[in-house]
């Protein structure tokens, strides 16, 4: 560590708060101040100037826009985010409930999608141009450019319906056991890593070959290594960096892929939360699990371009 | 001689570029094309030239396919391909208008951007950078919530999602331009800021800005299916492929046609659409351009 590189960091950490605090004036004007006045929506045809009031008053419409953001804010920051409009429950409580199952998810994809895609990106490098390469690049770009849904219930169909191996739905409730926890989970992680899997084996692919292709590689080759040694030893050290930002990247495609998810095999997460909320249009639900999901991709991304910093020599030892 | 090949020249000279360009797409290329334009000719005549109405219904429900209904019929026993087909005026009409918008609305203010002072450049930049700190999924799902779901708001929320991403590419190619010499001369000729935009930069940039429009086209339809998987998209009646998919989801265990059908659209559609742009000359070169 010095100071420079520290510098950077500490510039893309703030950077990334700073991009938070703008999110929430988006999330909020958006939500809360664009449509209009909510009371009006909710009375409809029997709003007398009386009852529209009163319920102005009763969901604090009656203070200007700024004061509300800030008090929201403020909420927000202390861990109060205000009650369900539908439920009239605690938000926090509605996403606390949620919030393991979703983080479940994405854990077990991440650890199932990693391996795999950085196997496939890699070995899709080293042997470019190949069958291999091109089959696997192809089945990664059909998968790209289809809809999650779309992979989702074709999966549905292979596994549950055709071959019968897995339950359709997922229920975490009844995890008792490992091989209930694999049934449980196999359609939404099959469904996410088919996605994952395939962006990240893109970009691991492209940033070993950035790396195969650099006048280094070539000198290794000329003075004899084995193609083992050239990749492992020589080839991916140099492409940790832009492998590391790939991941990172590629999982926050994972907070978009886990709105289809959930909601496709009714799986009792945050996602789903949030989808109903919309649904019912549940304002203070929606804005508590839109920040929630923003910090999370804010997260991941600037994770990606940290790594990037570190991972670059020429930035850490200086 | 000069004047002649300035009056002769660059019509000519547009129309063999065009066509050496044509020359580069393989099958692959040309089979895009051709899945493209069949949509696209269904969205535009399909709706005059289906004796059946979407709305007709009352026959048997998820009959499977037939002479009379090509593609069997859905779950209030509606023609199947006349759903799909109107469903093809709303995914490409929705998306098409969308991208155009974003495109273009980026493209503009990446110009402005590139060719006025820093401080536009500055302020444009960070402002759409907020755009990108949300997820577009999460930013659709905020619109709807806010503002209900209708065709025009699709559109809209479409639009605003992508903008940022068209403004991106285009700034980096305008910018590029920008330091070029005949920008310069320009603008020592005592051109204005408009001038440099749309006559210099604009022509310049605006190959790539193609490719640029077909990618995020893809984008937008895979955003707008989504969505109105979810049933938060086109409302029904009215249908686009992803809530067609939604309607008739309860045929998934039988494979019925009704809903293999708008998925097959769908995946033709994107997978067409990435075909042609595969197959741009140039396109390798931009891709190491844009990293």
């Amino acid at each position: 560590m010095n100071g420079l590189l520290f510098r950077l960091l500490a510039q893309r950490i703030g950077l990334a708060c700073l991009s938070l605090l703008a999110v929430s004036v988006l999330v909020f004007a958006v939500t809360g101040v664009l449509p209009g006045d909510a009371a009006q929506e909710q009375l409809g045809q029997e709003a007398t100037p009386e009852s529209l009031a009163a319920l102005r008053a009763q969901m604090g419409l009656d203070v200007p826009a700024p004061q509300r953001y800030l008090h929201w804010l403020g909420g927000l920051l202390h861990g109060d985010l205000g009650t369900s409009s539908t439920t009239q429950l605690p938000v926090a409580g509605l996403i606390a409930s949620r919030l393991p199952n979703s983080l479940l998810l994405a854990a077990v994809t991440a650890l199932f999608s990693v391996p795999i895609a950085l196997t496939l990106g890699i070995s899709a490098a080293v042997w470019r141009g190949s069958w291999f390469d091109r089959g696997a690049s192809t089945v990664a770009v059909a998968v790209v450019s289809v809809p999650e849904f779309l992979v989702a219930t074709l999966a549905v169909l292979v596994f549950a319906v055709q071959l019968g191996w897995l339950p359709a739905l997922s229920y975490v409730s009844s995890v008792d056991s490992l091989g209930q926890l694999l049934r449980a989970f196999a359609m939404p992680v099959l469904t996410l890593s088919c996605v994952i899997v395939a962006q990240m084996m893109r970009m691991t692919r492209a940033a070993v070959i950035d790396q195969l292709e650099a006048p280094y590689i070539e000198m290794v080759r000329l003075k004899g290594a084995s193609p083992l040694r050239t990749v492992l030893a020589h080839a991916l050290p140099n492409a940790v960096g832009p492998i590391a930002n790939a991941v990172a990247l590629s999982l926050s495609y994972l907070l978009g892929g886990v709105i289809i998810v959930e909601t496709i095999f009714n799986y009792p997460g945050i996602a789903k939360l949030m989808v109903d909320g919309v649904t019912q249009r549940d304002i203070p639900l929606v804005q508590a699990c839109a920040m929630l999901f923003c910090a999370g991709y804010l997260a991941l991304v600037t994770t990606a371009d940290l790594c990037g910093i570190v991972a670059n020599p020429r930035l850490r030892h200086r | 001689m000069s004047t002649l090949i300035h009056n002769g020249s660059p019509r000519r000279s547009a129309m063999r570029r065009w066509r050496a360009r044509l020359a580069h797409f393989g099958v692959t290329g040309w089979l895009g094309m051709a899945i493209i334009a069949f949509w696209a000719a269904a969205a535009a005549f399909g709706p005059a030239l289906m004796s059946q109405s979407g709305d007709l219904g009352g026959g048997d429900v998820f009959a499977p396919m037939s002479a009379a209904h090509w593609l069997g019929t859905d779950y209030l026993g509606r023609d199947m391909l006349a759903r799909v087909v109107e469903g093809a005026r709303y995914t490409v009409g929705v998306a098409f208008v969308a991208t155009l918008l974003a495109s273009g609305t980026g493209t503009l203010l990446a110009l402005l951007a590139a060719a006025s002072g820093r401080w536009i450049d500055g302020t444009l930049s960070r402002a759409l950078d907020t755009l990108t700190a949300v997820p577009s999924k999460m930013f659709a799902l905020l619109m709807v919530a806010g503002f209900g779901s209708s065709v025009h708001m699709l559109i809209a929320t479409a639009a605003i999602i992508y903008v940022p991403g068209s403004y991106r590419m285009a700034r980096a190619l305008a910018v590029n331009i920008n330091a070029l010499d005949y920008v310069t001369v320009a603008r020592a000729r005592g051109e204005g800021t408009g001038y440099v935009m749309l006559q210099e930069i604009l022509p310049n940039i605006s190959g790539p800005m193609l490719a640029d429009f077909g990618l995020r086209f893809v984008y937008v339809v895979l955003l707008l299916a989504s969505l109105s998987f979810l049933g938060l998209g086109v409302q029904p009646p009215a249908a686009d492929w992803g809530s067609l998919v939604r309607e008739n989801i309860e045929t998934l265990a039988s494979g019925g046609a009704a809903v293999i059908a708008p998925s097959i659209a769908i995946a033709s559609l994107t997978i067409a659409v990435n075909l042609v742009i595969d197959n741009l000359p140039g396109r390798a070169a931009r891709e190491r351009g844009a990293k």
